[in-house]
């Protein structure tokens, strides 16, 4: 296995440019994951790493040889495609073999692999069974297969629990999970799915526009976001954004919304103009003390806690509460903030203030 | 009792069955006139009314495949007893066999020329398809078009030019020049026919072998043509039928060593009077390859035809 560096890496189709010069660095063994809505350029980046794009500048560097310009079939990885593209015209076996006989493997080197591979998946009863029959889970064990058969620099997977059910979709993800830990592999990953990525990853780089917004651990992503957009796509509710117009100045612990006055983490840079004040819902904590007030408009009851949506003077925020609390909607309701996980951001740029909260953040790679 | 709403009942099956069978009956009529006329004699198969029931004979077989000549009834007596069945009917009717006729070679001709053309169509239709499916190619939609182009008229309104260009060329009545004409006019429907089924195949079986080590023409040889196999066979159907049963250019480019069947076989009725019988075993000769051809990819044809139409 082996470590993979993207380098300035930028793709244009005719006038359309889908990949923006992004940077990023897959250390071995990674769970890498390439998050972002559909059109953001995660497929396109990993068809690059693949070599099925070439891409436009940049470098890719695959276990420290430069192999931007090389054709797919030298790299040596595997990729797991969305719709599995098993080759329809051979059984099982044939598709699990067919990557060893390219190399022209000797025969009993490759019933070995065969072997072994087969154990790792549990598959036996379907080996000479034809690919078109298959179930979806069947159909992307064999896909696995194919792509651990032959002890690849890394794994590229788009999408691959895309065309499963969302119930199997849990099972495979933490199957998937496992092989990966078990073959020491370094995976790249691609999903426009939120949780896939915060379940599966070590790490995540988030795409939006052809741009990278950030790239890190699940847990910076979430609590330390770079820019209004992942602010915006991680998490579910996502984070609240409070719209006002003022300032912040270098080393300033609160910020003032209109009249009230709010803490947040110590800014290491002055902003201002139109800002957000960027809290997530389980930050919330809803009390009559609070002074910062809102009409309840809406309660959410989701089993172990519940969604309480308020209109506030600066936007509408959604709190995460303990279930046992009744609320009655068109009732007002006071507020009050952890301070601690509050960011700033620019409304203009989306940026995220740096503050004593998001110091080591990497954005806009 | 409940009732499909997509399969149809049993009497509207029984109906569009004798429908069917109505119209292949009509259909096959002729074409079973023609194979039993072959195995008549030649009075019989002049008689009015038309016989149904006669005596079967291999007449019209013998006369096909030989030429004959007239003897005296004196010389008919001092030759020794006829060897073989197609002796002894040519000695009824006075004659003996004088050699081969020319029948078996123009067959052969037709053989070489529709296959080969066939072959030559195929090839360089599946790779033309393919580049036009998979690669960005400079006015792409007006080089298909202009291919497609090419069939917008009778192919035999080009026949005086094509003549004197093929005369110039020393392509007249040649082998290679039969079968580079009907590749030239099979080609734009092998590229359209073919690229359709290319682009039904997902990229992702090419991406595929390409990850797994694969040369792109590997992928393509290994993992698109079995594939597209369906779409080459129903291709192939169509490219055969029309070279081989092709006639105006074939009467009008040749005439001896790379002369087809069709042109030859009405040639028969000249020889010694009308000789239909002689002319219907070449009809039914000359149905066969096509036939046995068809069947063969039968299979592939149909879903051919509904290729593209519902995805299984």
């Amino acid at each position: 296995m082996a470590e993979i560096i993207i380098q300035n890496l930028r793709k244009e189709f005719g006038d359309f440019t889908a990949v923006h010069a992004s940077s990023f660095t897959v250390e071995d063994g990674d769970f890498f994951m390439l998050l972002g809505p559909s059109g953001c350029g995660k497929t396109t980046t990993l068809r690059m790493i693949a070599g099925l794009e070439m891409p436009t500048a940049g470098e890719i560097y695959i276990g420290g040889d430069e192999v931007s310009q090389k054709p797919a079939s030298q790299r040596d990885i595997a990729f797991v495609f969305q719709m599995f593209a098993l080759y329809p015209h051979m059984n099982v076996r044939k598709n699990l073999t067919y990557p060893l006989v390219s190399q022209g493997m000797k025969r009993a080197a490759v019933n070995a692999k065969l072997k072994e591979v087969v154990d790792i998946l549990g598959i036996h009863d379907i080996l000479n069974k034809p690919v078109g029959g298959l179930s979806g889970g069947d159909r992307q064990r064999v896909a696995l297969g194919r792509a651990i058969v032959r002890d690849p620099k890394a794994f590229m997977m788009d999408e691959p629990l895309g065309a499963l059910d969302s119930e199997f979709r849990e099972h495979m993800a933490e199957e998937l999970r496992a092989l990966h830990d078990r073959m020491n592999a370094t995976t790249v990953y691609v999903t426009h799915d939120q949780l896939e990525a915060m379940q599966m990853g070590d790490r995540i780089v988030v795409m939006n526009h052809g741009v990278v917004e950030q790239f890190g651990t699940p847990r910076d992503i979430y609590d330390k976001p770079a820019t209004l957009f992942v602010a915006d796509f991680i998490g579910s509710p996502s984070m609240n954004f409070l719209s006002f117009n003022g300032a912040v100045n270098r080393g300033d612990s609160s910020v003032k919304l209109g009249e009230h006055t709010l803490s947040v983490p110590m800014q290491h840079h002055r902003m201002e103009g139109d800002l957000v004040f960027g809290v997530r819902p389980e930050h919330i904590v809803l009390s009559d003390d609070g002074s910062y007030r809102g009409e309840i408009l809406a309660t959410e009851y989701l089993g172990h806690n519940q969604i309480v949506t308020v209109q506030t003077e600066h936007g509408v925020a959604r709190a995460r509460t303990e279930s046992i609390h009744h609320y009655t909607v068109g009732d007002s309701i006071g507020m009050t903030f952890n301070s601690e996980t509050v960011t700033l951001f620019d409304q203009q740029t989306g940026a995220a203030n740096p503050s004593v909260l998001n110091e080591g953040v990497v954005s806009h790679g | 009792m409940s009732y499909s709403v997509t399969e149809p009942s049993g009497k509207q099956k029984t109906i569009a069955a004798t429908l069917v069978i109505l119209y292949a009956v009509i259909t096959i009529i002729p074409l079973l006139w023609v194979f039993i006329t072959g195995f008549k004699t030649p009075p019989d198969s002049i008689s009015y009314p038309p016989k149904v029931f006669f005596e079967p004979s291999l007449e019209g077989y013998v006369n096909l495949f030989t030429t004959r000549t007239r003897v005296t009834p004196e010389q008919l007596e001092a030759l020794p007893p006829p060897e073989g069945f197609a002796e002894e009917i040519v000695r009824n009717r006075k004659m003996v066999i004088a050699g081969p006729s020319k029948f078996g070679e123009r067959f052969m001709n037709s053989v070489i020329i529709g296959f080969g053309s066939t072959f030559l169509s195929i090839v360089l239709g599946t790779l033309a398809a393919y580049a036009f499916s998979r690669f960005k190619i400079p006015l792409k939609d007006d080089l298909l078009f202009f291919i497609l182009s090419t069939r917008m008229m009778p192919p035999i309104a080009v026949a005086i030019p094509i003549f004197l260009m093929y005369r110039q060329l020393g392509l007249s009545d040649t082998h290679l020049g039969m079968i580079l004409l009907y590749t030239a006019v099979n080609i734009s429907l092998a590229v359209w026919l073919l690229k359709g089924f290319i682009d039904e195949i997902p990229r992702e079986y090419e991406e595929a072998a390409l990850i797994d080590g694969y040369t792109r023409f590997q992928a393509f040889y290994k993992v698109v043509l079995p594939q597209a196999a369906t779409g080459i066979a129903s291709t192939a159907i169509f490219c055969l039928i029309f070279a081989w049963n092709e006639y105006a250019f074939a009467v009008l480019l040749t005439s001896g060593t790379a002369q087809t069947a069709p042109p030859f076989i009405p040639t028969i009725i000249g020889v010694g009077g009308l000789d239909w019988p002689a002319v219907a075993a070449g009809a039914t000769i000359f149905l066969m390859p096509v036939l046995i051809f068809t069947i063969f990819l039968r299979k592939h044809l149909l879903r051919g035809i509904t290729f593209g139409a519902v995805r299984k």
